[in-house]
C-alpha cells in the first residue's frame, strides 16, 4: 500500500514536470506567466484533443477574476493535472479520422474537392480561420489536381505523431 | 496557431448550442468538420510547440558556443599565469601573439599594395577604377548576384580605400531624414548574400537619396561574408555620408578565426601570389586579412550594435576618438622596443576584452614596474575601460526584469533591463534604441515598452525556413516601418510543417553532436539513477540527467519525443540509446576514446587555436606546432593526453603525408559521421 501511494506520487510529480516543462517554452519573461493565447497550443502540446469550446471553458477556469491577458503557472497546473489524470480530452484515432472524411465525401470519390473542403471547414463546426485553411490545405491538397487525397493526408499526419 | 479571440466567443455560442443537443440530433457532416478541426488544430498546436523547442536549441547552442570563445580568451589568460619564460612552450606562445598583433599605425598602408598584382586578360570579373564610382558599385553588386569573383588587386585597392576612410571617420554619426530622404536600417546579415540582394532589390541601392545603415554582423556563419564586405564597402566610399556602417560583435579578428569568416577568405583567395616574403612555410595569401581591417573600424568604437538613434543633435562629450587614445599610448609602448611575453599577453588579453579581469588589470596596471614611460599607465587604464565600454556595447542583450546582470550565458557583455533602458534615453533625449545581435523569428521585435527595437536581417539563421529577416524604412516622424522577407524561394513555397521539419532536423543534429561530445559524462550521469545497473533509467531521472549534464536549459521533457525511442513501460536503455542515436565515432583510426571525446568537446577552440597559430594563413601547421597547442590545451583542460597518443593522433591526421597538418581536412575528419538520418542534409552555414 504504501508502495502505491509512492508511485502515486512520482506519477504526479513526473506530470508535474511535464506540464511545467511545456509551460516554461512559452514562458518568455521567466515569470511563470503565459499569454493565455498561448494556453491552447500548451494544452494540445501535452497531448490533448480539445475542441475549441472545451478550451475556452478551461481558460476560464485559469484565468485571474480580473482577466489579465496573462495565466499564472499557479493556476494552470492544477487545472492541467486534472486534464491529464483524467485523460480528458482523448485523441482521435485514425479510423475515426477516416470515418469522417469519407462522411464528407458524399459521393464517395475517395477525394474532396478543394471548395468542398474550404466550405465544411468554415463553415461548419468549430469554423477554422482563413489562415488555418490555408495551412490546412497547403498540406493537404495535391496542387496540380487541387484535390485532397484524405486517406494519405490522415496517414501522413498520424505518421507525424512521435507518441 | 492559436485561437483568436473573436473566434472562441463565436464558437462558444454554437458549442453551447451543440453540446446541449443530444448527439444523434447534431448532423453527421458538423459532427465529422468537428472532429476534423479538432485533430487538425491539435496537430498545429504541436507543430508550434516543436518549433518552438527546435528554436530553443539553436539559440542554447549558439550562445554556449559564444561561451566557448569566451573559454578560449581564459585559456590565453591561462597560458600568461601558468608558463615561465623558461618552458619550451613559450616560443609558441609569443609567436601567436606577437604575429597577432593588430597593426594600427601608418605601417599598414605597406600590406595594402596592390600595384604588383596584375590582372590577366581573362578575368571576367568587374573592373574597379578609383575614386570609385556608383555605377562600379551597381556593377559589384551584380557580380556577386552572378557568382562572379572580384580579382585580389581589387579587393586590395578596395580594402586599402577603405582602411583610409574609417580612420577618420567619427567614432559616432549622426543622419537627419527629411520627406525625401528616408532612412533605412539593417541588422545582422552574417554572409548572407541572398538576403543583401533581396533587400536592395526591395527596397534599392543606396544613394545620396537613400541613406542606409548597416548594424554590424555582417561577417560569419554565412558563406558570402567577403562578398557583403565588398559591397558595403564599395557603397561607403561612393556615399561616405550616406552609408553609415556600424560595429558588431562579430566584427573580430579572434571571432573570425572560430565563426567562419577568416576560412572564407582563405578558400576563396587561397591561391593568389604572395607579397609577403615566405615563412618557413608555403605563403598563399596576399596582404592582410579583412578581419584585421574590420576592428579598425572607427564608427563601431562608440556606437556599435546598440545604435542610438539621434533625435536631435547632440555632440559626443568623449575624450577624443579612439585612434587618438591608440596613438598616445603607442608612444607610450614605443619605448619599450623588446617587449616581453608577459606584456605581450597583457596587450592581447585587453584586446580580447576580458571583463572579468579588469579588476586584476588595473591593479596589474599600477603595480607594473617594467614599465619604462610613466604615462602610459594611466593611458593603458583607459584603454581598458574602453575595452570593456566595447565588449559591453557588442555582446550586451536586454532582459524583462530591471537592472543590469552580467551576460553568463555569452560571456561578455551584460543583461540590461528596461529601468536602464529609460534612464539612458532619458539622459541623452533620445526616444529609440535600434539594435541587433539576437536572431528574431520575424526579423524584429520590441521589448521594453517599445523602446528597445531588435532589427535582424538574415532569414533562414538558423536552418532554411528559421526565420524571416527584416529592414526597418523611417522617415522624419521616426516611426519605423518594417518590411520583412525569407530569402531563398523555396522557403516560401514549404508548408509548415516541412520548414518546421526540416528546422527540427537541423537542431536535432547539432544537438546530438553535443551528446556525443558528453557521452562519458552523460553516461556516469545515467549510471548515479541506476545504483544497481540494470542499464536502465526512467524518462523523469533522464530528463533531469539531460539538463545537469549540457546545462543548455532545453525542455527535455518536450523535446523527449524526438529524442528518444521505444522505452520499456517508460523506463529507458540509455546504452540502446546511445546505439539508436546513430552516433558514430569520427572518422578516424583513434583507439583513444577519451582523446576523442576531448577532442570533440572542444574542437570548436580547437580550430580556432589553431588558425591563429597559422599566421600566415596558409592553412596548414606543423607537426611540432600540433603538438604543442595539444599539450597546454590539455593542461589547461586537466586531462592526460600523453605525446605518444599526440604523436598518433598527428599522423593519422595527415593525410598528404608532407610533415604538416592541414587545418581544414583536420576539421573534416572530426566532423560526425552519423546514420541515414544525418547524411545528406548539407551544412546550411
Amino acid at each position: 500500500m504504501a508502495e502505491d501511494k509512492e508511485s502515486a506520487e512520482a506519477i504526479v510529480s513526473e506530470v508535474h514536470k511535464k506540464i511545467r516543462a511545456a509551460f516554461d517554452v512559452f514562458d518568455h519573461e521567466f515569470n511563470k506567466t503565459v499569454d493565455v493565447r498561448e494556453i491552447g497550443t500548451i494544452i494540445r502540446s501535452l497531448g490533448c484533443f480539445p475542441n475549441e469550446g472545451e478550451l475556452h471553458d478551461a481558460i476560464a477556469e485559469i484565468e485571474e477574476e480580473e482577466p489579465t491577458g496573462y495565466i499564472r503557472f499557479e493556476k494552470f497546473l492544477p487545472t492541467m493535472t486534472k486534464v491529464l489524470m483524467e485523460r480528458k480530452f482523448r485523441p482521435i484515432p485514425e479510423d475515426l479520422m477516416l470515418q469522417a472524411f469519407e462522411v464528407l465525401d458524399k459521393q464517395k470519390k475517395g477525394h474532396l474537392e478543394l471548395e468542398e473542403l474550404t466550405k465544411y471547414m468554415t463553415q461548419e463546426g468549430e469554423p477554422f480561420t482563413q489562415e488555418e485553411m490555408e495551412e490546412m490545405l497547403s498540406a493537404a491538397m495535391d496542387p496540380d489536381k487541387n484535390l485532397i487525397f484524405y486517406k494519405d493526408f490522415v496517414s501522413m499526419m498520424t505518421v507525424d505523431d512521435p507518441r | 496557431m492559436t485561437s483568436s479571440p473573436t473566434g472562441i466567443t463565436y464558437c462558444k455560442c454554437l458549442c453551447v448550442v451543440i453540446c446541449s443537443l443530444p448527439t444523434l440530433l447534431i448532423p453527421p457532416a458538423m459532427r465529422a468538420a468537428l472532429l476534423i478541426q479538432r485533430w487538425y488544430r491539435q496537430y498545429v498546436a504541436r507543430l508550434e510547440m516543436r518549433r518552438r523547442c527546435t528554436w530553443n536549441i539553436f539559440q542554447s547552442i549558439e550562445y554556449a558556443g559564444e561561451q566557448d570563445q569566451i573559454k578560449l580568451y581564459n585559456f590565453f589568460g591561462y597560458l600568461m599565469d601558468h608558463f615561465t619564460p623558461a618552458s619550451s612552450e613559450r616560443n609558441l606562445i609569443s609567436h601567436i601573439f606577437r604575429e597577432n598583433n593588430i597593426c594600427h599605425n601608418v605601417d599598414w598602408e605597406r600590406y595594402f599594395c596592390y600595384k604588383s598584382i596584375e590582372v590577366p586578360e581573362l578575368y571576367s570579373g568587374p573592373h574597379l577604377s578609383f575614386p570609385i564610382t556608383c555605377s562600379n558599385a551597381a556593377e559589384l553588386v551584380e557580380a556577386f548576384k552572378n557568382k562572379q569573383q572580384l580579382h585580389s588587386r581589387y579587393v586590395l585597392q578596395l580594402l586599402g580605400e577603405t582602411w583610409r576612410l574609417l580612420r577618420i571617420l567619427p567614432n559616432i554619426s549622426q543622419i537627419s531624414t527629411c520627406h525625401n530622404k528616408e532612412i533605412t536600417i539593417c541588422g545582422d546579415l552574417h554572409g548572407h548574400l541572398e538576403d543583401l540582394l533581396l533587400v536592395f532589390y526591395k527596397n534599392g541601392l543606396p544613394s545620396s537619396e537613400k541613406p542606409y545603415v548597416f548594424n554590424g554582423d555582417f561577417v560569419d556563419r554565412g558563406k558570402d561574408s567577403l562578398e557583403i564586405l565588398l559591397i558595403l564597402f564599395s557603397f561607403l566610399l561612393v556615399y561616405p555620408n550616406d552609408v553609415h556602417l556600424n560595429r558588431g560583435n562579430h566584427e573580430d579578428h579572434i571571432v573570425n578565426l572560430r565563426y567562419g569568416f577568416t576560412k572564407e577568405v582563405l578558400g576563396k583567395y587561397r591561391y593568389v601570389s604572395a607579397l609577403r616574403p615566405p615563412k618557413r612555410k608555403r605563403q598563399n595569401r596576399s596582404g592582410m586579412t579583412d578581419s584585421d581591417l574590420e576592428d579598425d573600424d572607427p564608427t563601431a568604437k562608440s556606437v556599435d550594435s546598440s545604435r542610438r538613434r539621434v533625435h536631435s543633435l547632440t555632440h559626443s562629450s568623449s575624450t577624443g576618438t579612439r585612434h587618438e587614445v591608440q596613438r598616445r599610448s603607442l608612444q607610450g609602448l614605443n619605448n619599450r622596443v623588446t617587449c616581453s611575453v608577459e606584456e605581450e599577453l597583457k596587450e592581447r588579453r585587453r584586446q580580447a576584452g576580458l571583463s572579468q579581469s579588469y579588476g586584476d588589470l588595473r591593479n596589474s596596471l599600477t603595480n607594473s614596474d617594467s614599465d619604462p614611460d610613466p604615462d602610459s599607465g594611466e593611458l593603458l587604464e583607459s584603454y581598458g575601460d574602453e575595452w570593456k565600454q566595447i565588449v559591453d556595447m557588442l555582446w550586451s542583450d536586454p532582459m524583462p526584469q530591471d537592472g543590469c546582470v552580467p551576460n553568463e550565458v555569452r560571456g561578455g557583455g551584460c543583461y540590461w533591463g528596461p529601468d536602464v533602458t529609460e534612464e539612458v534615453l532619458r539622459r541623452h533625449n533620445l526616444t529609440l534604441l535600434i539594435r541587433s545581435h539576437e536572431c528574431k523569428q520575424e526579423g524584429y521585435e520590441f521589448c521594453h515598452n517599445r523602446r528597445v527595437l531588435t532589427i535582424f536581417s538574415a532569414s533562414n539563421y538558423y536552418e532554411v525556413g528559421s526565420n524571416r529577416g527584416a529592414y526597418i524604412r523611417m522617415g522624419p516622424d521616426l516611426v519605423p516601418h518594417f518590411i520583412q522577407y525569407q530569402a531563398n524561394r523555396a522557403t516560401r513555397a514549404l508548408t509548415l510543417r516541412q520548414s518546421v521539419g526540416r528546422t527540427e532536423r537541423s537542431a536535432l543534429r547539432a544537438l546530438r553532436e553535443k551528446l556525443f561530445a558528453h557521452k562519458s559524462d552523460l553516461i556516469s550521469s545515467f549510471q548515479e539513477y541506476d545504483p544497481e545497473n540494470t542499464g536502465l533509467i526512467s524518462l523523469g531521472h533522464w530528463a533531469g540527467a539531460m539538463e545537469a549534464v549540457l546545462r543548455l536549459g532545453l525542455p527535455w521533457r518536450v523535446l523527449r519525443s524526438q529524442l528518444v525511442g521505444d522505452t520499456l513501460d517508460g523506463m529507458l536503455d540509455y546504452h540502446l540509446w546511445f546505439r539508436e542515436l546513430a552516433i558514430t565515432e569520427p572518422n578516424t583510426e583513434l583507439s583513444n576514446a577519451s582523446l576523442l571525446e576531448t577532442m570533440y568537446k572542444h574542437h570548436s577552440n580547437l580550430e580556432t587555436i589553431f588558425r591563429i597559430i597559422d599566421t600566415d594563413n596558409s592553412g596548414l601547421i606543423s607537426f611540432e606546432e600540433f603538438r604543442q597547442t595539444w599539450k597546454l590545451l590539455s593542461s589547461h583542460l586537466q586531462t592526460e593526453i600523453s605525446d605518444e597518443a599526440i604523436s598518433d593522433l598527428a599522423v593519422s591526421i595527415d593525410f598528404n603525408k608532407d610533415g604538416s597538418i592541414d587545418i581544414n581536412e583536420f576539421m573534416e575528419a572530426f566532423r560526425l559521421v552519423g546514420g541515414d538520418l544525418l547524411q545528406n542534409e548539407g551544412d546550411p552555414h
